[in-house]
């Protein structure tokens, strides 16, 4: 429905203007007294709030173990194609070798990212997360092509509910009975 | 003339050019300084000098103060790459920011800024030239500062610049009108039978040992004021720069030193006609209204120097004050107010004052 604003007309002493220019100058005097908003940027840091969503990274367990699995669901999901993944294998020899698969090299690249958290939501290992870095510099575009050693020192640990890669060695010990 | 009074008058010049220098750049400090404040911010507060930075508690006093500043800015503006873009007029285009400047510089010369009272009680005032035709000098001289914008905004050869320019001298010719008829009444006054003032500004100020003009004729300092804002080409009246319409207006084109003499030249107007202001209604270096300053020596006349450029301040302190309160008239209000408000206003004020100038004199 239409609304109809009926405007006042003017009165004479306010088309002259003066009466609101006395009045708007009153207002800018209080705030050049008022106590200033801004922040002292890198001595003083925003409070970031919970679940920012800064630069993705990727996590350890808290026994170390990498969790990426290299299945390159969030590669494919990813809307800008910022990730890139290099599948490996985990050796026969190693403790965690049932999980079988493991990133050879991981490339996020923080100019095309668009902190979407696209990844984060679509990894069924918990292995990537969106923290709360929010300032990546660098001198060149291969500075912002993070590779796996730099996204999991950024990542570092995050601690564990599930254990899902234990309990699966535990069970097949116990021979997988259900 | 011989030479050491050659000598000793060419370092008085140079020292009100210095000090109208620095007042100009502080007065570039104090505008982003209280832009900040009024905007809720700090404005600058980092830039620092090596040795007087790192003194404890002042030194860091001052660079949060913004103090440094000025000098970075000004070697900024010395360093940047100078662009003169190819589909320019050369000359002109170089000429013109210095023409901008240079008539701000040169209407200083008769602005008395301060009086020294000899022991014998004569009044000698502190002024690069005392002219007898002192406010018709500052009136023709500063009108020309106008030439630099139109000067400038023509060689840009380019669009908006040339719309600045435009603008800049529309505005001119319709605020000079009603500035002139303002000031009329002023210089009426002062030329009160028996005294021989005639335009000079010394006498103005003297003239005003008791009550300020400011107080005896309210709309004519309120006109002057508005057309100085006007010529001044501040917010509400920057129609030539109006950066919302015109992207830089005049100086669109200008880079570096060129842009920074504009810059520079913008300030030194506002200096200039706050100063011109405080001699004409605000009387000059008088503490207050009715109390002159009668200090002999030395001493009076540091007091009368600092008295007034506390005053310049102050305006110039006004000046910016309004920039940030107001948003920009629209062009055709701005020509309107200034041919169907103003002007018919100030003859208004002339006849009223003319009037009751005659009628006093005939009483008496
Ligand atoms: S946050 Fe979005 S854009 Fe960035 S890597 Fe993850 S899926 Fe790609
Ligand atoms: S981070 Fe997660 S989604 Fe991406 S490859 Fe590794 S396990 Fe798969």
């Amino acid at each position: 429905m239409a609304l109809l604003v009926q405007r006042k007309p003017l009165s004479w002493l306010e088309k002259t203007y003066l009466p609101q220019i006395l009045g708007g100058m009153r207002i800018t005097l209080k705030h050049l007294f008022a106590p200033k908003v801004t922040l002292q940027y890198p001595e003083e840091r925003p409070v970031l709030p919970e679940n920012y969503r800064g630069v993705p990274t990727l996590v350890k367990d808290p026994n170390g173990r990498e969790k990426c699995v290299s299945c390159q669901l969030c590669e494919f999901v990813c809307p800008p194609k910022a990730i890139r993944i290099w599948p490996g294998e985990i050796p026969e020899n190693a403790e965690t070798a049932h999980v079988e698969k493991a990133p050879d090299d991981f490339e996020i690249d923080m100019l095309r990212c668009i902190y979407c958290g696209l990844c984060q939501e679509v990894c069924p290992e918990e292995a990537i997360f969106l923290q709360d870095i929010f300032s990546v510099t660098g001198y060149s575009r291969d500075e912002f092509k993070f590779r796996k050693n730099k996204l999991y020192e950024l990542g570092g640990t995050l601690p564990d509910k599930h254990y899902k890669w234990d309990k699966k060695k535990e069970a097949a010990f116990r021979g997988n009975e259900h | 003339m011989d030479f050491t009074s050659f000598l000793i008058i060419l370092a008085q010049a140079l020292a009100v050019v210095v000090v109208l220098m620095t007042f100009c750049a502080y007065a570039v400090l104090a505008e982003r300084k209280v832009s900040a404040w009024i905007q809720g911010r700090v404005g600058p507060n980092r830039t620092t000098l090596p040795v007087i930075g790192s003194i404890p508690v002042i030194g860091t006093f001052l660079t949060r103060l913004g103090i440094f500043q000025p000098v970075a800015d000004g070697l900024k503006f010395l360093f940047k790459e100078d662009v003169t873009p190819a589909h320019v007029n050369r000359p002109y285009y170089i000429l013109a920011p210095a023409l901008a400047l240079v008539p701000a510089l040169v209407t200083v010369t008769v602005v008395p800024f301060g009086q020294y009272i000899t022991e014998a009680g004569e009044m000698v005032p502190l002024v690069l030239a005392d002219l007898d035709i002192g406010i018709l000098f500052i009136l023709a001289v500063s009108s020309l500062g106008v030439y630099g914008i139109v000067l400038a905004g023509w060689a840009s050869n380019s669009k908006y610049p040339f719309l600045g320019g435009i603008r800049a001298t529309a505005q001119m010719i319709s605020y000079e009108l009603a500035m002139g008829l303002s000031l009329l009444p002023v210089f009426m006054w002062i030329n009160a039978p028996g005294t021989d003032a005639a335009l000079n500004l010394t006498a103005v100020v003297q003239g005003q040992q008791g009550w300020w003009l400011v107080l005896w004729q309210p709309l004519s300092a309120f006109i002057f004021l508005v057309a100085l804002f006007a010529e001044t080409n501040r917010l509400p009246f920057d129609m030539p720069e109006a950066e919302t319409e015109l992207v830089g207006g005049f100086h669109t084109e200008y880079s570096s030193f060129k842009f920074g003499l504009f810059f520079v030249a913008e300030y030194a107007h506002i200096v200039i006609g706050s100063a011109v202001f405080t001699v004409l209604f605000l009387g000059g270096w008088h503490p207050l209204p009715g109390v002159p300053l009668q200090l002999e020596g030395i001493l009076g006349a540091i007091s009368s120097v600092g008295i007034f450029t506390t005053k310049v301040a102050l305006l110039v302190f006004l000046f910016i004050w309004v920039r940030w309160t107001l948003p920009r008239f629209r062009y055709d209000q701005v020509m309107r107010m200034g041919w169907k408000v103003l002007l018919p206003l100030a003859i208004g004020n002339l006849i009223f004052y003319a009037l009751a100038i005659a009628a006093f004199d005939s009483l008496k």
